[in-house]
């Protein structure tokens, strides 16, 4: 079979304080007509560097050094820069992460879907409108012959990233590169994303370069998988092998994430309540209350997991428990103490001893400030502690979240996510507190890194008997860590329970559709899901949601 | 800190060296301005509109005062001024604004619509008023000119800070139960430090030029203390028969301008964060 893609010993560097630094170190990738690659790799590993310079481009303050690349028989890197136009868009296409980000809110989704094969010239503006609705129709979008008219915020997040995807169809390419277009959707939204991808791309026949960093995901869609990691290939090897029998260390251990276990010994009697939630409705306009009728308590030492969707209504619970959203009606009892719904009416002791942790490191840490004065800061105001016992204790929580003492003296910018992650946790622990709200707190992170900060919590909270409320989308995550399961639908809790009870059939409805939407890692398992679901005739409503 | 200062500046460009050599320049003759004048600020040394001489290094103006002399001290009065009422117009602009990001709801509404009020009057206009009500002087003209310009940064350090209040590590100080003083300077103040830096700069030159409109009014910097804008206006007379006198003081407000303007360009330039 003749090669649609060839790319030879690949070196792209990066500009960064005006020097210029390796991200791909001579990779070589090839790619057949018609075949699926998935590129995997973590945050850094150089997966989307290396995925969209196949169409010889590169980020702003990045060059391609050296390298061919190849594209049915064209040298792309000596192409010039109108031919490379003519060829983008056309015969290459490209689907982002976040359609919402790149679609342009001013124009209707049929109109941008026809700017490709008008402006390139392929055909007419209604020619292509009416070959929109067809494709629209493929990836099985409700109503394919008018979701066209509507406006980009008229539709969902999952919708969106289809006529997204039917975007880049638009003119029949040879090859797409998908770069993580299912990593920002809720599970139940990226099944139907990732069914509506596999089926248009086997329709078309269409090669496809897939960027993940989820191996599960990767796993039900690529022929072939390539496993990146600081700018090397690791290992190549076809998708059923890869799953079967890793090769590396390094593939094994991205293998193994999923099945992480906190295994705890819950034999420990713990029947103390710290935090009970009773009757909570709260509302951000007095009109809809985006959460209803919570019930909720958490034990002392223990993990309750708080599961649910985007728009589900669980980080609103988070605000109302640490009071930035005043319920309007229901009561907290905190430790025995019922706590006032406002933030400014709680004292000293109740703030510290519930502490909070945020999903982005980024936004959690103040850039200006040192990591001794993040961490120091709650040390002197809660326990006003002097400079020198600070920087003791600073000193001490570091070392309980396995960072050295050279971190003292750093600001959160020269910090990893993970590390940035960690710093959160000891600002939290600083505090002594007794219960610590944990919310999406690795969802930002890398699966590996993410492990580490799961592990870390897990130690911390058998070490210090502290409780999480632990808020996640995450399933495979709160299979692991949380004691207890709690499962929100639109502002409501569906299920809750013990995760022994939880987790094991009959579950509710909505609950069962969660769980079984977390990919797993099996090339079979989206085709027997949708085989299932389609049995029992679920599927429509999976679709159509 | 030294350090990066020392680094950042040996990587400036000729532009902001020029600006700060004016800047330096200035300050040197504010400060030392007893030492380096020939005459005293008020004394009367010859005829008036004498040319430029080894003597009189400037001429001397309408009254035969030393020209030089006069133009040193008014480096003095002037750049003070300009920066007492700069100092003050951000402190009350950036601690209400940052106070209206932080509260918002009926406190921000209400300090806004007070300082939208403000705003719709000319300022010119509106400092002529006041002036002429409460009287001519240092103080009121300080106090007049700071408020009137807390406006502009009323506007902006809210409008920055509104961004930076609903970061999570704000969040996370609120909810430890931090007081307002701390949000402001230890939280929302850091983060807001390169625009307000480059405002400040901005509204040195612009207050610079204001007191310099007003002197020229008469209702500045009142003689014989000597200001630029004043000097300007006392011997705009001498133009009519081709002596250069008034000229000089203008220059000097031009200088000192474009040194000001070409620091804050810089500063700009770093703060966006472009390379080249």
């Amino acid at each position: 079979m003749k090669k649609l893609l060839e790319m030879r010993s690949i070196y792209i560097e990066g500009l960064s304080e005006e020097k210029w630094y390796p991200i791909i170190k001579g990779i070589d990738l090839t790619l057949n007509r018609g075949e699926v690659l998935g590129l995997i790799g973590e945050s850094g590993a150089g997966k989307s560097t290396l995925g969209i310079a196949s169409m010889a481009y590169t980020r702003m303050g990045c060059r391609i050094r050296s390298g061919s690349i190849v594209f049915d028989g064209t040298e792309l890197t000596e192409a010039t820069a109108e031919e490379l136009r003519t060829l983008r868009g056309r015969r290459i296409a490209y689907v982002a992460q976040s359609a919402a980000a790149s679609f342009n809110p001013a124009h209707r989704l049929i109109s941008q879907y026809s700017e490709g094969p008008v402006q390139h010239g392929i055909m007419s503006a209604e020619k292509a409108a009416g070959e929109a609705k067809q494709i629209y129709r493929h990836l099985l979008l409700p109503d394919p012959e008018f979701i066209g008219y509507r406006y980009p915020h008229q539709v969902s997040g999952g919708q969106l990233q289809r006529a997204m995807v039917a975007m880049a169809m638009a003119c029949r390419p040879d090859l797409i590169i998908f770069d993580e277009p299912t990593t920002a959707l809720d599970v139940t939204t990226q099944i139907e994303v990732l069914a509506a991808i596999k089926r248009i791309v086997r329709e078309y026949n269409t090669a496809a370069i897939y960027i993940t960093h989820d191996l599960a995901v990767v796993a039900q869609i690529a022929d072939r998988i390539m496993v990146l990691r600081h700018g090397n290939l690791i290992e190549e090897n076809s998708c059923r092998e890869m799953i079967v029998a890793p090769k590396e260390e390094y593939t094994r251990r991205l293998l193994s994430v999923r099945a992480f276990d906190g295994a705890k010994d819950l034999d420990r009697k713990q029947d103390e309540v710290i935090l009970d939630v009773r009757g909570v409705t709260a509302s951000y306009t007095g009109n809809t209350n985006v959460v209803e009728d919570i019930d909720l308590a958490i034990k002392r030492g223990r993990t309750v997991a708080l599961v649910g969707e985007s728009g589900s209504g669980k980080s609103s619970l988070a605000r109302v428990v640490t009071g930035l959203l005043p319920p309007v009606k229901g009561t907290i009892v905190f430790n025995g103490n019922r706590l006032s719904g406002e933030l400014k009416r709680r004292t000293k002791a109740q703030l510290r001893s519930m502490q909070m942790i945020y999903q982005s490191p980024d936004t959690a840490l103040n850039p200006k400030q040192k990591i001794s004065k993040i961490i120091g800061r709650p040390l002197q105001f809660y326990f006003g502690l002097g400079a020198r016992e600070r920087e003791k204790r600073v000193l001490e929580l570091l070392e309980k979240i396995e960072l050295s003492a050279k971190y003292y003296d750093r600001t959160p910018m020269e910090l990893s996510g993970g590390e940035k992650q960690r710093i959160c946790i000891a600002r939290a622990l600083a505090a002594k507190p007794e219960l610590i709200i944990c919310d999406e707190v690795t969802s930002a992170l890398d699966q590996l890194v993410a492990e580490g900060i799961l592990k870390l919590l897990q130690n911390l909270q058998d070490e210090l008997k502290v409780s999480y409320l632990f808020i996640t989308h995450d399933l495979a995550t709160v299979k692991a860590f949380s004691d207890e399961i709690v499962v929100m639908l639109k502002g409501r809790i569906v299920e809750q329970g013990p995760k022994e009870e939880v987790l094991v059939p009959p579950h509710h409805e909505y609950t069962d559709l969660l769980l079984s939407s977390v990919p797993e890692m099996d090339p079979d398992w989206l085709e027997n899901l949708l085989g299932r679901r389609r049995k029992e005739g679920k599927i429509s409503t999976v679709m159509d949601s | 800190m030294m350090l990066k200062i020392i680094k950042l500046a040996r990587k400036s460009p000729i532009s902001a060296r020029i600006g700060f050599v004016i800047i330096v320049i200035n300050i040197c003759a504010a400060v030392f301005a007893p030492v380096i004048c020939p005459f005293g600020e008020t004394e009367v040394v010859g005829d008036t509109w004498l040319l430029a001489s080894a003597d009189h290094l400037l001429g001397t103006d309408h009254l035969g005062r030393d020209m030089f002399t006069r133009l040193i001290f008014g480096a003095r009065n002037t750049i003070a001024i300009a920066m007492i009422i700069t100092i003050l117009s951000f402190l009350i602009g950036t601690v209400t604004g940052f106070f209206a990001a932080i509260m918002g709801g009926w406190a921000d509404l209400v300090i806004s619509r007070i300082v939208d009020i403000l705003m719709a009057f000319p300022t010119l206009i509106f400092a002529l008023m006041v002036l002429s009500v409460v009287g001519t002087g240092t103080l009121p003209l300080i106090v007049v000119i700071a408020l009137l310009d807390s406006t502009r940064v009323y506007r902006l350090s809210r409008a920055v800070a509104m961004d930076i209040a609903v970061m999570e590590y704000v969040e996370a100080a609120r909810l430890r139960g931090e007081k307002l003083w701390w949000l402001m300077r230890d939280e929302i103040l850091p983060n807001a430090m390169p625009p307000l830096v480059a405002e400040f700069g901005l509204r040195f030159c612009f207050v610079f030029l204001f007191i310099a409109a007003l002197s020229f009014l008469g209702l500045g910097i009142q003689p014989p203390t000597a200001d630029w804008g004043g000097m300007v206006r006392e011997n705009a007379g001498a133009i009519t028969f081709g002596i250069m006198t008034p000229l000089y003081p203008a220059a000097a407000i031009a200088l000192l301008t474009i040194g000001v303007n070409l620091i804050v360009d810089w500063f700009l330039h770093i703060a966006s964060g472009l390379k080249e």
